[in-house]
């Protein structure tokens, strides 16, 4: 069984999100970068369970500059066996699609994982690309995966519900909650960390269709409104009068 | 041409595709071309659309599309892109839309934008949409730069709008190649409202203290018709089922009222959360965070704060 995890590297849940050159540029200053937490915690580790239970294999990609290789090394601890870098710092999904696609065609993965989208862009699209290139099915948002064979037993989030899915094998999914539990790397799995393979790969060439042209950030709340817990009445009132939203 | 991809679960319409024709009318009406829309499978009254701005229905009728299957789906929206010649495509970004957007792009080697919050600004050649980005920490503009534009849209981005009559339905036979996925079974929740639709959400936190407490919550969102949601340590204990976890690695919501009880504010929760229209708030430590991000609060124990709201609303609502 091989299999692909794609992770992305994310500024820390708790960073202070600015910009520079006019809004143009993220401003990295001071930011902390993570993996991806839903790359992390259910594909990564999902993938990991799945080839230890099956004698597998599990390569991490990352699309990233050289200083993304801290993140990569943390997937290897977790527990993939190797990983790739291809060396370019994208600037869209559409990019970082096509660079996963061409490297990954001629790999044979059975499954290629995803997390259901990344905590910076929020874009949810680069999986379905990959698939469509590669002409697989696509399953997105899937809280739960199983192996039958050649077959994958999926459960997916859909608006108020799940639903139970089959899909042939290779496929290609992005993780959400609910398919693994994060994992914390232990002593040994840091230690081995620095000797796995990690082959960097250049990019392919490819002229994005789609360009970030301006960051901003939303507009401040005007101020909170304190209402007396005596007087709930007067919160009805406002949410009526002033708000005008019940 | 704008063509639209109306999703029809289980061949009914949800909010989202009406939101999805009512956003497509305006950008074909900004381009001055018209506006179709594209239904697949067996769907109940597909005219209706009409009434949100589609000049024309297509549907192809077969039955191998009722399931999810995006690859199939996806080449069925692109063909007919293709054979109409549409310049762009509107789909919904849920979680069908989410697994057909990107295929429908590259097939049609589309620029793409996902979960647009807002109508594009088109001028001269140029395409530009906004989306909400570092969950609702910012907002990204982004051009299209490519002949043919994608487009999904985001949950409670536009108010479907009533501005025509029913549509003529068109069908379509082409049919499906054999799936590579099955979908086996379908388990909603009946009777509530999905979070990601919700115009009122009713979320409680740790300050519940335990699940056995949120008999008060439920009362509330029932008085409002509300959805309810959660804070991550909420579910992450199982007090609450997981699908109720909003923020920024749960589900991010903007529904028009977001009433948050015993909820600390922390900024990963406020990052899902923040695009709501207006925020209430009910902690009993007036410095909790979450009192920055809202518009209204309440300073106290929520314990004796949330059955007195109930009852004010009830009585207004007894007095509309
Ligand atoms: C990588 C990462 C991702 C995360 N993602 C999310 C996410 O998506 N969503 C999310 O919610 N969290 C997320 N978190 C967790 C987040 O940091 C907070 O820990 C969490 O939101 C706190 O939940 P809470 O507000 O329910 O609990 P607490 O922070 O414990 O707050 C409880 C609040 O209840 C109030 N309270 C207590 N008793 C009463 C009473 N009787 N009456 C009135 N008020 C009362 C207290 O004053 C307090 O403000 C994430 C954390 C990390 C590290």
């Amino acid at each position: 069984m091989k299999l692909l995890v794609c992770i992305s590297q994310t500024p820390d849940t708790t960073a202070k999100v600015s910009f520079n050159n006019d809004g143009t540029d993220f401003n990295a200053a001071g930011v902390q970068f993570i993996m991806n937490p839903y790359d992390e915690w259910y594909a990564l580790v999902r993938a990991c369970e799945l080839s230890e239970a099956t004698g597998g294999k599990v390569t991490a990609l990352n699309v990233g500059p050289a200083t993304n290789e801290t993140v990569i090394r943390k997937a290897l601890a977790i527990g993939a066996d190797d990983a790739v870098r291809i060396d370019a710092d994208p600037k869209s999904a559409a990019y970082t699609a096509r660079q996963i696609a061409e490297y990954a065609r001629s790999q044979g993965y059975d499954i290629i994982f995803f997390g259901k989208e990344t905590i910076d862009y929020n874009g949810s699209e680069v999986g379905a690309m990959v698939a469509e290139y590669l002409d697989l099915p696509y399953v997105s948002y899937a809280s739960k995966l199983d192996l039958n064979g050649s077959v994958a037993m999926l459960e997916r989030e859909i608006e108020g519900g799940i639903e139970t899915l089959e899909v042939d094998l290779p496929c290609v999914i992005s993780a959400a909650k609910g398919m693994a539990e994060q994992r914390i790397p232990n002593m040994k799995g840091i230690m081995t960390s620095r000797s796995k393979p990690l082959s960097v790969v250049p990019p392919v060439a490819y002229d994005e269709p789609v360009k970030a042209t301006k960051f901003t950030l939303p507009p401040a709340k005007a101020g909170v409104k304190l209402v007396s817990p005596d007087n709930m009445d007067e919160l009805v009132r406002l949410l009526h009068e002033e708000a005008k939203i019940i | 041409m704008v063509l639209v991809f109306a999703e029809s679960p289980r061949g009914q319409f949800k909010k989202s595709a009406f939101e999805a024709v009512t956003y497509g009318k305006k950008v074909a009406d900004m381009m001055g071309v018209a506006c179709e829309v594209l239904t697949l499978g067996t769907v109940q009254d597909a005219a209706q659309l009409g009434k949100y701005g589609a000049s024309k229905v297509l549907n192809i009728a077969d039955t191998a599309y009722n399931d999810f299957d995006s690859q199939e789906q996806a080449a069925a929206i692109a063909d007919v892109a293709k054979s109409r010649g549409a310049t762009v495509i509107i789909l919904s970004h849920s979680s069908t839309g989410k697994s057909i957007s990107g295929r429908v792009a590259i097939r049609l080697d589309a620029g793409l934008v996902s979960g647009a919050n807002a109508l594009p600004t088109i001028s001269g050649g140029a395409f530009t949409v906004t989306k909400g980005v570092f969950s609702g920490k910012a907002i990204a503009e982004y051009a299209i730069t490519s002949p043919i534009k994608v487009v999904s849209l985001m949950g409670n981005a536009v108010k479907p709008e009533v501005s025509g009559q029913p549509a003529h339905v068109e069908n379509i036979t082409t049919s499906a190649a054999k799936g590579r996925i099955r979908v086996k079974s379908v388990k909603t929740q009946e009777g509530t409202v999905p979070l990601p639709e919700a115009e009122i959400v009713v979320s409680a936190g740790r300050g519940m203290k335990g699940p056995e407490n949120w008999g008060i919550v439920e009362d509330l969102a029932k008085t409002l018709n509300a959805t309810t949601a959660c804070s991550r340590p909420v579910a992450d204990s199982h007090w609450r089922p997981h699908h109720e976890h909003v923020g920024q690695t749960g589900i991010a919501i903007r529904p028009n009222l977001y009433i948050a009880i015993g909820i600390s504010g922390a900024i990963q929760h406020l990052a899902g959360v923040n695009n709501s229209k207006v925020i209430v708030v009910i902690n009993k430590d007036s410095e909790a965070p979450f009192f920055k991000a809202a518009d209204y609060g309440v300073v106290g124990d929520l314990f004796e704060i949330v059955p007195r709201l109930t009852d004010a609303f009830k009585k207004f609502k007894a007095n509309q």
